[in-house]
């Protein structure tokens, strides 16, 4: 086996090989239904009509894609600075519960809200955007500044994210007298407009579903995100230190600097998980609302190579498993939707951690092997 | 004597909560001394249980559940070692991989054989294991003061598994200090370069850790399902592996401090559990949250500096690449 890195075209290192791999996890889910005792090809025509089959299946897909987009960002921006935030759970835990701090302060002002409520919203989603990035500096600032590894404070802040959003329901911000753990509902102007609310007026008459304009929201952070990376300074900077730390101090950029403003930028993306369940679905902060979205992330933005226009296919595939998932365990109850985790899994084992063996593949199969 | 009770039953509830903290540490011991790093270990311990329970039950023995959760454990930590030893693979996003793969597959498996939303069918009688009372337990406990109690309460009256927890962080100990493979394993570890040159695979070496790491992992995993618990529930390891994690960072990649760590991670827990819902003069309702969430932020302020130092062996996380 070679150690020199195999040369392949770019097209198919950008394209051929995420697809390979996501075909071989496919396959590998395939064999847990067949091992099951289902059939993978009715399953997978269940799935995509549930999925894809009607605009309401469309609407819960493109809402479960909002999710994975910005976890799938979160986790990508953090990649290109040469660090691994496995800390979406915990960040986007925060920056639901400064969602929920600042709505309750504007519930306590009635006034403003009558008066300037359409700022309710934006302020709304700057603190889940604050939150998540405090909450990602921190270990940012620790590796930068004290040298303990991003991976390991980040996977002990999300458990202590858990525990603080538990202790914080029961007694300080929750609602009183409910026996479930959430607050009360947020002020109306504070919450996002579901999409069917917002196409009416176009005279598109959608199905009600939990799509809201948070899809909105994380299509520009797409784009905010090509253009931070690709078109400026900072960008420039991220990658330098991504791809070489002591290169980028060399020629005048603070390695120290760029990781903790890159974990800030990876939070306050996470931040959007927290605005598009928080804000935009259930307007008020429940309990487990992160359920492994941020963990998905990490599968999202290996597949999407971490690049904007990936993630955006690779949260979109992710969606349509969601909710085909969902529809799928109606129809086949053998068949939960643990099923999407464990597809999740396997894509982050080929798509991550054997990618290397999966570039060897197609080398070969390109008739590239090349000595060794 | 009131008071000697309750300690006594706070510490052998400390010692039950510890188990599966302590096998699964010293699988990570394993792991990381060879320079694999693995956060892994919380997957490898659920695949385990869930394997462990489905054997149980189906062959009615615990003993079988014991051998089905080592053999699935270390059939995941053998998937890690391919991504990471051979492919050279990222070890983060593999470890990554293992505990999302274990989370969903034994949900689907479960609910897809059982029908009860993932759980397994309880286990009963000589599936699940016993609780062994040592010799002379009862007689000490009435015949020797304060000693004799604590014998029979902390030290006796733990399942067959438990033990062999222990006798396993005696084995880690004495076989990375005082054998050649425990020198090697070390020597991987930390320059594998050197390894290398005398003649040793360092491949084999580090799938020897790795596989190790699967067998504890399988222990720990199985202590869960069969013995503390009687069958699998999703998602029942609730961060164990991660803890453990912690008490190695926090026990500086050392076997008797790993041990000692996870007790007091175990006490942590033992005292959170028996104070839910309990008002302390002076402070009120105690927040268990803050209990439970000690060992997370115990780990992050010393792997800061803040508190001592946390030093990992040197070749941890790098796949080796021979020179040419």
């Amino acid at each position: 086996m070679s150690a020199a890195p195999i040369d392949l075209p770019r097209w198919a290192d950008t394209a051929l090989v995420p697809l390979v791999s996501v075909a071989a996890a496919l396959l590998v889910a395939g064999l847990v239904v067949i091992g099951i005792g289902e059939n993978p090809l009715e399953a997978t025509a269940l799935l995509l009509r549930g999925a894809l089959g009607s605009a309401e299946g469309i609407g819960f897909t493109l809402y479960y894609t909002t999710n994975f987009i910005f976890t799938g960002l979160a986790v990508a921006v953090a990649f290109h600075a040469g660090l691994f935030n496995i800390g979406g759970e915990g960040q986007a835990t925060v920056a639901g519960i400064f969602a929920a701090l600042a709505c309750t302060a504007l519930s306590a002002m009635p006034g403003f809200l009558s008066v300037a409520g359409f700022l309710a919203a934006p302020i709304a989603i700057l603190a889940a955007a604050a939150g998540g990035a405090a909450y990602a500096f921190v270990p940012g600032w620790l590796q930068a500044k004290r040298g303990s590894h991003v991976v390991i404070t980040t996977i002990m802040l999300n458990f202590v994210a858990a525990t603080l959003i538990v202790y914080l329901l029961r007694e300080v911000i929750g609602k009183v007298g409910s026996m479930q753990p959430e607050t009360p509902d947020f002020p109306p102007q504070a919450v996002l407009a579901p999409m069917h609310q917002l196409l009416a007026p176009l005279g598109l008459k959608l199905p009600a579903t939990p799509l809201n304009s948070a899809f909105l929201l994380a299509l520009m952070a797409l784009v905010a995100v090509w253009l931070l990376i690709w078109r400026t300074r900072l960008g420039y900077a991220i990658r330098t230190v991504g791809a070489n730390p002591r290169a980028a101090a060399y020629a005048g950029i603070s390695p120290a600097a760029v990781t903790m403003v890159a974990m800030a930028i990876s939070g306050a993306l996470a931040g959007g998980l927290a605005v598009n369940e928080a804000l935009g679905v259930q307007h008020r902060l429940v309990l487990d609302f992160t359920a492994g979205y941020g963990f998905v992330g990490i599968a999202v933005a290996l597949m999407g190579r971490g690049h904007p226009v990936g993630v955006g296919l690779a949260a979109l595939l992710f969606g349509v498993l969601y909710q085909g998932g969902a529809e799928l365990s109606f129809d086949k109850p053998t068949i939960t939707r643990d099923m999407v985790v464990v597809i999740g899994g396997v894509l982050i084992l080929f798509a991550g951690a054997l990618d290397g063996l999966f570039r060897k593949l197609v080398a070969l199969a390109l008739g590239r092997g090349g000595p060794g | 004597m009131d008071w000697l009770q309750t300690l006594a039953v706070v510490l052998d509830s400390m010692v039950r909560l510890s188990i599966p903290l302590i096998c699964a540490a010293m699988a990570g011991l394993w792991s990381e001394k060879a320079g694999v790093v693995d956060i892994g270990l919380e997957g490898k311990m659920l695949v385990a249980a869930f394997a462990a329970a489905v054997a149980a039950y189906a062959s009615g023995s615990a003993w079988v559940g014991l051998g089905a959760g080592i053999l699935a454990s270390v059939a995941l930590a053998l998937l890690h070692g391919f991504a990471a030893i051979t492919w050279r693979g990222n070890q983060i996003v593999s470890g990554v991989a293992v505990n999302m793969l274990a989370a969903g597959l034994s949900v689907v498996l479960g609910n897809a054989w059982y029908g009860q939303g993932g759980r397994t069918p309880s286990l009963e009688g000589a599936a699940r294991f016993g609780e062994l009372t040592l010799p002379f337990a009862r007689w000490a406990r009435e015949h020797v003061p304060v000693l004799g109690l604590f014998y029979d309460e902390v030290v006796s009256g733990h399942a067959a598994p438990a033990y062999l927890a222990i006798l396993c962080v005696l084995a880690t100990a004495l076989m990375l200090k005082r054998t050649r493979f425990g020198l090697r394993i070390r020597a991987v570890g930390e320059n594998p370069a050197a390894v290398d040159t005398a003649g040793i695979s360092v491949a084999g070496l580090r799938y020897a850790a790795v596989a190790i790491c699967g067998l504890l992992c399988g222990l720990g995993g199985t202590y869960l399902a069969v013995a503390q618990s009687a069958g699998f529930l999703p998602q029942m390891t609730a961060g164990r592996g991660f803890i453990a994690l912690a008490a190695v960072i926090f026990a500086n990649w050392r076997p008797w401090p790993a041990l000692g760590a996870c007790l007091l991670f175990g006490l942590l827990d033992a005292v959170a559990i028996r104070l839910q819902g309990v008002s302390l003069p002076g402070i009120g309702l105690v927040p268990v949250e803050a209990i439970q969430a000690l060992p997370y932020l115990m780990t992050i302020i010393l792997l800061a500096g803040f508190i001592g130092k946390a030093t990992p062996p040197k070749a941890s996380g790098i796949p080796y690449v021979k020179e040419r």
